[in-house]
């Protein structure tokens, strides 16, 4: 029987188009988004910690007048400290997320999709950074309640937005990486804890780089919280000055970024094998 | 077989194409097919570049894990358009030898071509023209079935003008039109696996893989599931390729069942032929005793797997 020729169905795979890596990515991170507007409980929980630093450490060591802060109150002080914490304590967790996804096979289908590596790491990054706005515009209402200085322009606020996107997305990309290492939730939770108190005190959230001893001061200098913080302090408060310059708190949060992306992309594919 | 099943539409060809499945023990049941049998529903013209290969060609496919070796120097070749039916006791090679065809794993060894592109050399041509569902349930729980849908037609590249026309259809199609809005934790298990199915059909893939699909599923929405995998295949000529440890699904559902042991392929035809070859009162258990040496119920798997198949019992429960 010769074969006769039939019209193809209404469509069939689909072909690549230009742009398609934004809204790859973008669908990556909306997914994230409208489980958050579906319930967002998490958000609110998540300012418990940070309230608390403020409200009582801060309270408490602003009358102590024991560190040199460079004429700032130190609940001044530590409020961009605070935020990089809350910041950095929300992202170094993200890898669990994943976890949980290849449990249920949910990243399995990610994976199995057209969509690039590069946007689905991109994307969960992007989805981190959303949390991170949200945790920003809490933390300054709260910080406002309590009289810290801040600053309300709006470079100065477009600034601290970029911060701490880019704060986000580097410990949520580093946190995927983890993931992406240690595969197991027992052992990722491990990992985070491990991780994220030395990543704090190893850097000038709560105290000046001048207080610390060499060591220390070594390694806060590799943390790019330490340069987050750095820029936050800038950014922030009115009076509030960074001690490396804008320009070299961004590149180093920039260089640090990429390189992680860099790595998580090429790690992401073994969460499933 | 009944033709019923295999839903032939008119101004299709009637394809009777020879099936090979090559191996290294030369024990597979032979590929031949009744005139009368599966007349079946193709769509040849898919303006791919090899339209007339078949849906999935493996050459020499190795994977090793360390000393272990999972899948095992597989050559075989899935004609395009038929329901395909992967079975064998768990630690076969099933799972491993499906990851590597969605391009999940990389191969240790040979390669195939899935509709018509290299896994090895072209993985995001191949990620284009195929959908996949895993075993586990997949869709997310915390988003609706609409936004699950939304989310996989931006992730295959659906145009914007395009999507929401795709979404109703697919949730029409799969009659889920009426709980679109609904957070998909509150779905049955078998409204679930309709969404996941609908998410993987979105982009019209060629070849669709289907990772033991009916697990934990009751019979009602086992036979229901069956049928939209007729009525899909039928619609759009989609090759569709599962694994499966069901024997009444690898019976009245596949056209063509192959039996992996040890990594290889141990027999495979349509069901009817390999029943035949072992005896006029043989069913498909005596054919998968008699391949692998094992029965369903002492098939052993090992403990990720018993983890995983309960978990995804649990989630349907």
């Amino acid at each position: 029987m010769p074969p006769e020729h039939v019209s193809p169905p209404a469509a069939w795979a689909e072909i690549a188009r230009p742009g398609d890596f934004f809204v790859q990515t973008f669908a990556v991170a909306e997914a994230d988004v409208r489980k958050l507007i579906h319930d967002p409980v998490e958000l609110f929980t998540r300012m418990v910690q940070p309230v608390l630093w403020l409200l009582i450490f801060g309270e408490v060591f602003t009358r102590t007048r024991a560190i040199p802060t460079g004429g700032l109150s130190y609940l001044d002080f530590i409020t961009p400290g605070i935020l990089a914490q809350s910041v950095l304590f929300g992202a170094i967790f993200y890898g669990i997320s994943l976890i949980w996804e290849r449990d249920l096979g949910i990243v399995h289908k990610f994976l199995a999709s057209p969509a690039p590596r590069t946007s689905l790491v991109l994307g969960r990054a992007i989805s981190s950074t959303v949390r991170s706005f949200f945790q920003t515009f809490l933390l300054y209402v709260i910080a406002e309640l309590l009289g810290v200085h801040l600053r309300f322009g709006v470079k100065a606020l477009a600034g601290v937005l970029a911060t701490v996107a880019l704060g986000s997305a580097i410990f949520a990309t580093f946190s995927l990486i983890a993931a992406c290492i240690v595969k197991s939730r027992e052992r990722f939770m491990g990992i985070g804890q491990v991780l994220t108190m030395p990543l704090f005190f190893a850097s000038n959230a709560i105290y000046p780089l001048s207080l610390m001893p060499s060591w220390l001061r070594a390694i806060s200098s590799l943390n790019p919280l330490t340069y987050q913080v750095d820029a936050l302090r800038d950014l922030m408060l009115i009076g509030g000055t960074s001690t490396f310059g804008l320009l070299m708190d961004f590149g180093v949060q920039i260089l640090a970024l990429t390189a992680l992306l860099a790595i998580a992309t090429k790690l992401y594919p073994r969460i499933v094998t | 077989m009944s033709s019923r099943d295999c839903g032939g539409r008119d101004n299709t060809v009637p394809a009777r194409r020879f099936r090979r499945f090559g191996n290294q023990t030369g024990r597979s049941g032979s590929p031949v097919q009744n005139e009368s049998e599966t007349p079946i529903g193709l769509h040849m013209n898919r303006g791919e570049p090899s339209a007339n290969a078949a849906a999935v060609v493996a050459t020499r496919l190795t994977r090793r894990f360390d000393s272990f070796t999972a899948v095992d120097q597989l050559n075989f070749t899935t004609a395009k358009g038929l329901i395909f039916g992967l079975l064998g006791p768990n630690g076969a090679g099933k799972s491993t030898l499906i990851k590597m065809l969605i391009t999940l794993l990389p191969v240790s060894e040979g390669t195939a071509l899935v509709a018509g592109f290299d896994i090895v050399r072209e993985p995001r041509e191949v990620r284009r023209r195929i959908g996949y569902v895993p075993q586990m349930l997949s869709a997310d729980g915390e988003l609706t079935g609409y936004e699950n849908l939304l989310i996989s037609a931006k992730l295959y590249g659906i145009p914007y003008a395009e999507r929401q026309k795709r979404i109703s259809q697919a949730l029409d199609f799969m009659e889920l039109a009426d709980v679109g809005d609904q957070l998909v934790s509150r779905y049955s298990g078998g409204m679930v696996r309709r969404l996941e199915i609908a998410q993987a059909m979105m982009h019209r893939p060629l070849v669709l893989f289907l990772d033991e699909p009916t697990i934990g599923l009751d019979p009602v929405a086992k036979h229901s599931f069956w049928q939209r995998i007729r009525d899909l295949r039928r619609e759009y000529g989609t090759t569709i390729f599962m694994t499966t440890h069901d024997m009444e699904e690898a019976e009245s559902l596949c056209e063509i069942v192959t039996f992996m042991h040890r990594g290889r392929i141990a027999a495979s035809g349509s069901p009817a032929e390999l029943r035949a070859a072992l005896g006029p009162s043989a069913t498909l258990d005596d054919v998968f005793l008699h391949y692998t040496g094992a029965s369903i119920s002492e098939a052993g798997g090992d403990f990720r797997d018993a983890a995983r198949t309960r978990l995804t019992a649990r989630r349907l429960g």
